[in-house]
C-alpha cells in the first residue's frame, strides 16, 4: 500500500496551524496528494477541474447575497435588533432555545436550506442575539459582542447537524442505509433515523445549558462593572 | 423540467457581473477571482459534457483555474472590501422609514424554499416532475432567491442595479471564503482518488486489539471524529471508518446491532464537524460573514458541546450496541 498520499493531509495539518491562506493550502495539498500518488500533471488537472465544476451546488447560495445586501443597505440589521427591544422577557437563552428548537424541527423535516449563515443567521439571528444578550449587559464590550454572534452561528450549525439525521429521506440516513445495503444487511431508513433521537435531544440540552451559562457570565460582568464603580 | 443548470446560469452571471465592477475599479485580482470562478458555472455543463465524449482539455483548463484561484486568494488582492462608515446614519433612517416591511423579503427567502419543496411533488409538465427531484431543494432556494430579490426590490423602492452591487459589496467582503467549501470538497475527490481513505482505515486497524469490543468501539468512534476533522465532512469519513472497522469488527465480529452503530457512528462524525476548520461552510464563511475578528471563533464557540455530545454518543454506543 501507499501511504505517500497521506502527504496532502500533513499540508493541510500544517498549513492550518501556521495560518497560511486556506484556499492556497488546500490547492497545494491536493497537488501534493496527487502527485504522491504517482499521478501526472495531466490527470491531476483534469481530477482538480472535474471535481471543482461536480461540487459547484455548494456555492449557490452566493444567490442570496443580493437580497440580504439590499436589505441590509436599507437598514435590515438596525432594525432587527429594534424589533426584538419590543419583546421585553426575551433573553438570549429564550431566543437562541427558540432558534435552535426551531432550526432542529425543519431539519428533521428535511428542510435544510431554509436557514442558513447568508440566509438567516447575519441578516436575522445574529442582530436579534445582540439584541438579546444586552438584556443582560447594557453594553456588550467588542469580545462579548464577537461570542454572541459566534455563539449564534454555531447555534444554526448545531441545529442543522443535529436534526438532520432523524430525516429519512435524505442525506445521512440514506448513505447509511445504502452501506449496509451494498454489503448485504437490509435496514429500513426509520429503523435508523429513531437511533438518532436521543442525541437530538442531547444536542437541544446541551447547547441551551451553555449559552444560559454564557448569559450567567453576561451578568456577572455587569454586576463587576457595577462593583468597580462604588 | 427545470434543471439545477438554471441556478448555475443565474450564479455565473452573477459572478460575472461582480468580476465587471471589480475590474472596472481597477481592483485586478479580486476581478479575475471571480471571472475564473464564473467560468466554472458557464461553462460547468460543457466541461462535463466534452470529458464525458472524451475530451479532457476543457477539464484540465479549469483545473489550471482552480490552481490560479489558489494563488489568487492568497496574493492578498482579494482582501474584503473596507465599509462605508457614513452609509450608517442613512440605514438607520431608512430602518425607520420601512420598519417591519424589511423583515418580509428576507423571511421570503425561507418561506418560499419551504413553499416550493412542499408543493414541488404535486407540480408536473407533460407529466414529467416540474422540478428535477435530485436537487428539488436546492432549485426551490435558487427560485426563492429570485421571487424575494423582485420582492425586497419593491419594497426599498431600488433598482435592480444597486441590488446586485449591494450583493457584490458582500461578495467582495467574503472573498476567497466563498470558495472555501468547493475547494474542500474538490480535496475530498482528490483524496478518494489517491486512496487516502484506505491508508488511513487499514492504519487504525493496524494499531487496534480486535478482540476488545469496546476497543474497536472506542477506535470506530474517535476514528470517525478524526477522519471528519481531516476531511471537513462526516459523509466522506463514515464509508471509510465503517469498511474499516464498523462492518469486519463490531458488526461482524461482535454482533453490534447495525442501525445503532450507523446512526451513532454518523452523529460521532458529527462532533467532528463541529471542531473543524476544514468544514469551512459551516465554521469559517459564518465568521467573515459576521465579520469575527477570529475566523476560529464560531469553532471555539461550538467546542464544549462538540465535546460533550461525543461523550454522550460514545457512552450511548457502548450501551446499546452489544445487546
Amino acid at each position: 500500500m501507499n501511504y505517500w498520499p497521506l502527504l496532502g493531509i500533513a499540508v493541510v495539518v500544517a498549513g492550518f496551524v501556521t495560518r497560511r491562506n486556506p484556499a492556497l493550502v488546500v490547492v497545494i495539498a491536493g497537488i501534493v496528494s496527487a502527485l504522491a500518488a504517482k499521478m501526472g500533471p495531466a490527470d491531476l488537472l483534469a481530477v482538480l477541474g472535474k471535481s471543482f465544476v461536480d461540487n459547484r451546488m455548494l456555492l449557490l447560495v452566493v444567490l442570496t447575497l443580493p437580497v440580504i445586501g439590499l436589505l441590509e443597505r436599507h437598514g435590515l440589521r438596525e432594525h432587527a435588533r429594534k424589533w426584538i427591544d419590543g419583546f421585553r422577557g426575551l433573553t438570549l437563552t429564550r431566543f437562541l432555545a427558540s432558534y435552535l428548537a426551531l432550526r432542529q424541527v425543519l431539519s428533521m423535516l428535511g428542510l435544510l436550506t431554509v436557514a442558513g449563515h447568508a440566509q438567516t443567521v447575519r441578516p436575522l439571528v445574529a442582530p436579534m442575539s445582540e439584541a438579546a444578550a444586552e438584556r443582560s449587559v447594557e453594553n456588550l464590550d467588542a469580545t462579548q459582542r464577537e461570542r454572541v454572534r459566534a455563539l449564534a452561528a454555531a447555534t444554526d450549525n448545531i441545529g442543522l447537524f443535529f436534526g438532520e439525521d432523524v430525516f429519512i429521506a435524505l442525506g445521512a440516513v440514506l448513505l447509511i442505509q445504502s452501506f449496509y445495503a451494498q454489503n448485504g444487511i437490509a435496514l429500513e431508513p426509520i429503523a435508523i433515523a429513531l437511533w438518532a433521537l436521543p442525541t437530538a435531544i442531547a444536542a437541544f440540552v446541551i447547547h441551551v445549558l451553555r449559552v444560559a451559562l454564557f448569559q450567567r457570565s453576561l451578568r456577572r460582568s455587569k454586576q463587576d462593572a457595577a462593583h468597580a464603580e462604588d | 423540467m427545470l434543471r439545477i443548470e438554471i441556478g448555475y446560469w443565474l450564479a455565473g452571471a452573477f459572478l460575472l457581473v461582480a468580476a465587471g465592477m471589480n475590474l472596472r475599479e481597477r481592483r485586478w485580482s479580486m476581478g479575475l477571482f471571480w471571472a475564473i470562478l464564473a467560468i466554472a458555472f458557464l461553462a460547468g455543463d460543457a466541461i462535463l459534457a466534452a470529458l464525458a465524449a472524451g475530451s479532457r482539455w476543457p477539464a484540465q483548463a479549469m483545473g489550471v483555474g482552480v490552481v490560479a484561484l489558489g494563488v489568487l486568494a492568497a496574493s492578498g488582492g482579494t482582501r474584503g472590501a473596507v465599509h462605508d462608515a457614513s452609509a450608517h446614519e442613512h440605514r438607520r433612517a431608512e430602518a425607520q422609514r420601512l420598519g417591519n416591511r424589511l423583515f418580509l423579503p428576507a423571511l421570503a427567502i425561507p418561506l418560499a424554499t419551504l413553499l416550493i419543496v412542499l408543493v414541488a411533488p404535486w407540480l408536473h409538465w407533460q407529466s414529467t416532475p416540474l422540478l428535477y427531484e435530485k436537487h428539488a431543494s436546492l432549485l426551490a432556494l435558487v427560485f426563492a432567491c429570485v421571487a424575494a430579490f423582485a420582492y425586497a426590490l419593491r419594497v426599498t423602492g431600488a433598482k435592480p442595479m444597486t441590488g446586485v452591487a449591494e450583493g457584490r459589496r458582500l461578495l467582495d467582503a467574503l472573498s476567497w471564503a466563498v470558495l472555501l467549501p468547493m475547494l474542500l470538497a474538490t480535496l475530498g475527490s482528490v483524496f478518494a482518488a489517491t486512496g487516502v481513505g484506505d491508508v488511513i482505515a487499514s492504519l487504525v486497524a493496524a494499531v487496534i486489539p480486535i478482540d476488545d469490543r469496546i476497543a474497536c468501539l472506542l477506535a470506530f468512534a474517535f476514528g470517525m471524529v478524526l477522519f471528519t476533522v481531516i476531511m471537513g465532512n462526516a459523509f466522506a469519513a463514515f464509508p471509510v471508518m465503517m469498511a474499516g472497522i464498523g462492518l469486519p469488527l463490531l458488526v461482524l465480529r461482535h454482533g453490534a446491532h447495525p442501525a445503532i452503530l450507523g446512526a451513532l457512528g454518523m452523529l460521532t462524525g458529527y462532533c467532528g464537524t463541529l471542531l473543524t476548520p476544514m468544514a469551512a461552510n459551516y465554521n469559517i464563511v459564518p465568521a467573515v460573514l459576521l465579520e469575527l475578528s477570529d475566523t476560529n471563533a464560531v469553532i471555539r464557540a461550538q467546542v464544549p458541546t462538540a465535546l460533550a455530545l461525543l461523550v454522550f454518543n460514545v457512552v450511548l454506543m457502548a450501551m446499546l450496541v452489544f445487546r
